[in-house]
């Protein structure tokens, strides 16, 4: 698809927000075709991007309580770590990441993880 | 004298800070005869160090003290400084400069170096007389005569800079209010524990701090009044200081047809889109990376004068490490020092010395470094973190740093050894740790029966036994041997009971503070602990302690049950499970029109709305708000419900009126957050069908009064209730509801519902302390009645403003995206 055709003003990055859209040490989403999308940020203003559904039982993480470099998942408590998506400890499991970067407080999102799944 | 080469080449600087200044002391050093320099600068001055400005500001040096290159400096080296001239244009063809003064220079090889400007937010009356930036001698000049006034400052950007400059003002007598937009201070470079020690030690000197603050606008008619916040708050001002950061000042390279992005961009020679002009300082864009700190900036100026000199070296970027420099306050900063799988934190707390260390360790390397309080070591960790030294034989003692030669472990009494004396240790029976520690000593006692026995500390509800226990291990040295008390979770090696105890006796009212004064091993906790201090300190400090809702577990933060679907439910309260038609019809609408699939009746005698999408929370709220409803807390360590049976009013065999009575109960103590749910039943009469026996609190009325339950649960434990006492009238059931419940919520641990709490002090505790001493039971209610008044605000009226959007709408939608 013609990505210009949508309006939006894309490379293979686009902006979703700024940092300070998201609440430190919170979570907030987006929504796309594939499902939503969480971003994150940590206590020190790290952003990250996963797919909105816990490798256990497809929690949204998004809801989850965020500490250090992790999510809780709300639903029964698996401990996701945001950078590489994979579950903690003895949990097994990962959720799919979303490449993002932050660019004088914008957050840009990676269409990537968009156009290969749709190809 | 050697005779200079005939033709030597001409370079011209556009700009005289102290990136060119070091450029031009190596090239004088190395290649003396090269080039016939000129150099232009706006400010009316020779080359000083931009960053001993803050001591300037203080009073601590004078402008002499901090200038590089004096006068004779230029002459003695045939440089031709232009002081007080600004470059305005450059001509790439004919391969020259000219100036506001109307000069036109040639150039062989031009460099600029025109550093950064400061942003100013366009606010109304920005432009206001009295309103500065920092940047310059001019701006302190202007602040310290500002400051003669003994007026009030109000500093907007809690960074290094704004910081720096507050410090000053009120070094120079000024009252000063810094207004800072992020929650912590110096966010870019220290994590929240840094940023709590920071704030306190700023603090200390009289300077106030305000935090999530965003200026609306600067007020005056004809100079600076006032500075309004976007809360409505009103700070008189007599001097702004803007110091919310700085933008590389690119607009000359750029008006010159240059690549400017961010910054004016270089290669790593230093050249820019044009081979024979060069940048460097804080103007420039390298690798896509701008710099404010000086030491990049010096390693750039080394690069750029051997580029000068037809030496091919590379610059390839900085690492940089921060530093304030306020007198007293050592903070240093450096790397990347957030956590992820592959990276462990080591982290060394001592609250008693206010020091914070944490290091950021990858693959046995260290990549980041926050240090408060002592930074001795900045420079050693910067080092190893710079040449990618491989730690692994130091890791133990690393935190330790350069100096440590087998000392000793973080010691787990500090936190106890630094209470004073008049701190309370038993708040039951009022025991400070003064009489604790006299009473060990004088009579020789060695057990904590023994302390129980002299002072009656830890006789009572027990809760302060692990600290009781701590004071003797600290008195007595090694001789005692305390039971270890179960750790809160891995963050801390407290148990419950200490820290319930320390945010009393140590005055700890935010969570950073909790962390740091208890010396907590990660820098900001874990699911299982930051929902526990976040309890804690509201029960501590009604009114006081700002709820921090990133603690809290998702149903509290958005007041509605998650389901497995992700959607959510919704259970408004119905007090004493008494409806009425109109009541049913808004819930009714509130179904249809937000297509909620489920509607049921649940086991607390109220209804449930399930399926409910977050985004249409707040919507959902607002209807049944509209129709008089509130949150029935369906979700929270909170007051549930409070069941009821139809009693005097229809029942032919009810004594009192168990509904109205329920009802009452319900209006005074919903809102409340507890350690754990608590739910309370109110039965007409020993019938019991309200299962008053299997509630938390139950109420069962008889003819002669009201006999007060407590300690009943129905859930994976199932518990009776043991009978407390027998009251005899409604407005004595109403003061010992309250107090038992500001008992509950004062002592008992996070997640332990009431009987658990009763089981490990005893009944007969809870007696005493309720039913036999009436002083303490009105003592105990007074509280509860006191932090009801922040308790109930209907948590749905409050998110549906606009305040709490993001909470609830998503950041973007990007689902049109997709191919169909
Ligand atoms: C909705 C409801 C079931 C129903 O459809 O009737 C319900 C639903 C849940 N109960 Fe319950 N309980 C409900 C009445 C009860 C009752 C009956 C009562 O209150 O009289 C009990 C037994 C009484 C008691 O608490 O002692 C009860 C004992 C539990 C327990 C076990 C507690 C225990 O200490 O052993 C849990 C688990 C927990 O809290 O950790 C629980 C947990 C839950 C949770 C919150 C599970 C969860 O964590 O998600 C369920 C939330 C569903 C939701 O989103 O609404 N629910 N639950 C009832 C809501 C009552 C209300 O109006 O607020
Ligand atoms: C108060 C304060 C405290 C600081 N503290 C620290 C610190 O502790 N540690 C640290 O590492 N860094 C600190 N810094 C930052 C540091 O001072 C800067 O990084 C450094 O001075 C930048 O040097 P520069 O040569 O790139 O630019 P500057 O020093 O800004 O010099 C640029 C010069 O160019 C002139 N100019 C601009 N345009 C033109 C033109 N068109 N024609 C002629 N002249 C022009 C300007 O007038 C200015 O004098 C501090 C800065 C300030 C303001
Ligand atoms: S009994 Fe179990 S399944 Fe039913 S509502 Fe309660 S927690 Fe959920
Ligand atoms: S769905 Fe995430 S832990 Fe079960």
């Amino acid at each position: 698809m013609d990505s210009t055709a949508t309006g939006f003003e894309i490379g293979d990055w686009i902006k979703i927000g700024v940092v300070s859209d998201i609440p430190a040490r919170g979570a907030r989403v987006v929504k796309t075709a594939q499902g939503d999308v969480a971003v994150f940020r940590t206590a020190d203003d790290r952003i990250y991007a996963l797919f909105d559904r816990c490798p256990h039982k497809a929690g949204p993480l998004s809801q989850g309580i965020v500490q250090g470099q992790t999510v809780t998942c709300p639903l029964h408590n698996l401990v996701i770590n945001l950078a590489t998506g994979a579950a903690e400890g003895e949990d097994a499991g990962c959720a799919n990441r979303v490449a993002v970067r932050v660019e004088d407080g914008r957050i840009l999102m990676s269409l990537a993880a968009f156009a290969r799944r749709a190809a | 004298m050697t005779q200079a080469p005939v033709m030597k080449q001409k370079l011209v600087i556009v700009g005289n800070g102290m990136a060119p200044g070091r450029m031009l002391e190596k090239l004088v050093e190395q290649a003396p005869d090269r080039y016939a320099v000129t150099i232009f600068n706006a400010e009316p001055r020779v080359n000083y160090d931009r960053i001993m400005l803050s001591p300037v500001l203080s009073g601590e040096k004078t402008y002499e003290q901090i200038v590089i290159h004096g006068d004779g400096w230029y002459i003695e080296h045939g440089i031709t400084l232009h002081k007080g001239t600004r470059v305005t244009a450059i001509d790439r063809a004919a391969r020259t400069v000219s100036t506001d003064n109307g000069l036109t220079v040639p150039y062989d090889k031009l460099v600029i170096a025109t550093g950064s400007v400061p942003f100013i937010i366009p606010v109304p009356g920005h432009n206001l007389p009295g309103v500065l930036t920092y940047r310059d001698l001019d701006d302190v000049d202007a602040m310290i005569v500002a400051a003669k006034s003994r007026g009030q400052a109000v500093v907007i950007g809690g960074g290094l800079l704004g910081l720096e400059a507050a410090a000053g003002l009120a070094e120079q007598g000024m009252k000063v209010t810094v207004v800072h937009l992020m929650p912590t201070l110096m966010e870019r470079q220290l994590d929240p524990a840094a940023g709590y020690l920071l704030r306190k030690a700023i603090e200390d000197r009289g300077i106030r701090v305000l935090t999530g603050a965003n200026t609306k606008a600067i007020l005056g008619e004809d100079k600076v009044q006032a500075v309004e916040l976007e809360d409505g708050t009103r700070l008189p001002a007599d001097l702004v200081v803007m110091a919310i950061g700085i933008r590389p000042n690119g607009a000359l390279a750029k008006d010159a047809g240059l690549t400017v992005n961010r910054g004016i961009v270089v290669d790593d020679q230093m050249v820019t889109s044009d081979p024979d002009i060069l940048a460097l300082g804080e103007c420039v864009e390298h690798r896509g990376a701008c710099y404010g700190l000086v030491a990049p900036l010096y390693e750039m100026a080394g690069v750029l004068a051997k580029t000068l000199m037809n030496e091919p070296v590379a610059y390839s970027g900085s690492v940089t490490a921060t530093k304030l420099k306020v007198t007293g306050i050592d903070l240093f900063s450096a790397g990347d020092f957030a956590e992820a799988k592959d990276r462990e934190e080591i982290v060394l707390r001592d609250a008693a010395q206010g020091v914070y260390k944490r290091l950021v360790i990858k693959e046995n390397r260290i990549i980041g470094a926050v240090l408060y309080g002592d930074t001795e070591d900045g420079a050693w960790f910067f080092q190893k973190l710079r040449e990618g030294a491989d730690i692994a034989d130091l890791r133990d003692t690393l935190i330790f740093g350069q100096s440590f030669a087998g000392g000793t472990q973080a010691d787990p009494l500090a936190a106890v050894a630094a209470l004073p004396d008049d701190a309370e240790i038993c708040g039951c029976n009022g025991v400070c740790k003064g009489k604790i520690v006299t009473a060990i000593q004088q009579n020789k006692l060695t057990d904590v029966d023994g302390v129980r026995k002299t002072t009656k500390a830890s006789a009572s509800c027990g809760s302060c036994t692990g600290l009781v226990e701590k004071l003797l291990a600290l008195t007595l040295g090694d001789g005692f041997k305390a039971v270890e008390s179960v750790a809160m979770c891995g963050c801390t090696d407290l148990g419950h009971d200490d820290v319930r105890r320390l945010i009393v006796a140590k005055g700890l009212k935010t969570i950073p503070a909790v962390m740091q004064e208890l010396e907590w091993k990660t820098s900001c906790g874990c699911h299982k602990c930051r929902p526990a201090l976040n309890y804690y300190l509201i029960a501590t400090w009604p009114g006081e302690y700002v709820d921090d809702s990133q603690s809290r577990f998702i149903n509290e933060r958005v007041h509605a049950n998650i389901q497995k679907d992700g959607t959510y439910s919704v259970v408004p309260r119905m007090w004493g499970g008494v409806t009425t038609p109109n009541e049913l019809r808004a819930i009714a609408d509130v179904a249809d029109k937000f297509n909620i699939r489920t509607v049921k009746v649940t086991g607390g005698q109220r209804i449930d709305l399930l399926g409910v999408k977050k985004e249409d929370l707040p919507a959902v709220w607002a209807d049944l708000n509209a129709a008089g409803m509130v949150s029935g807390h369906a979700y929270g360590k909170a007051l549930r419900t409070v069941k009821t049976c139809v009693g005097t009013e229809w029942c032919r065999f009810g004594t009192q009126d168990s509904t109205g009575l329920g009802i009452k109960i319900e209006r005074f103590t919903w809102g409340s957050w507890t350690p754990a749910k608590l739910k309370m039943g109110v039965s007409g009469c020993p019938r019991n069908c309200a299962e008053a026996t299997v509630k938390d609190i139950g109420i069962v009325c008889v003819e002669s009064g009201y006999e007060i339950h407590i300690g009943g649960a129905a859930g994976l434990h199932v518990r009776q209730t043991d009978l407390l006492c027998k009251v005899a009238t409604e407005a004595e059931v109403m003061e010992y509801c309250g107090a038992l419940m500001q008992m509950y919520r004062e002592q008992a641990r996070y997640l332990d519902r009431i009987w658990k709490w009763m089981e490990r002090i005893g009944l007969d505790h809870v007696r005493t302390q309720i039913v036999d001493d009436g002083e303490r039971r009105r003592a105990l209610f007074g509280r509860f009645v006191y932090s009801q008044r922040f308790a109930q605000s209907d948590p749905w009226a409050e998110r549906t403003t606009p305040a709490f959007d993001r909470e609830f709408k998503p950041m973007a939608d990007l689902s049109m995206l997709e191919p169909a």
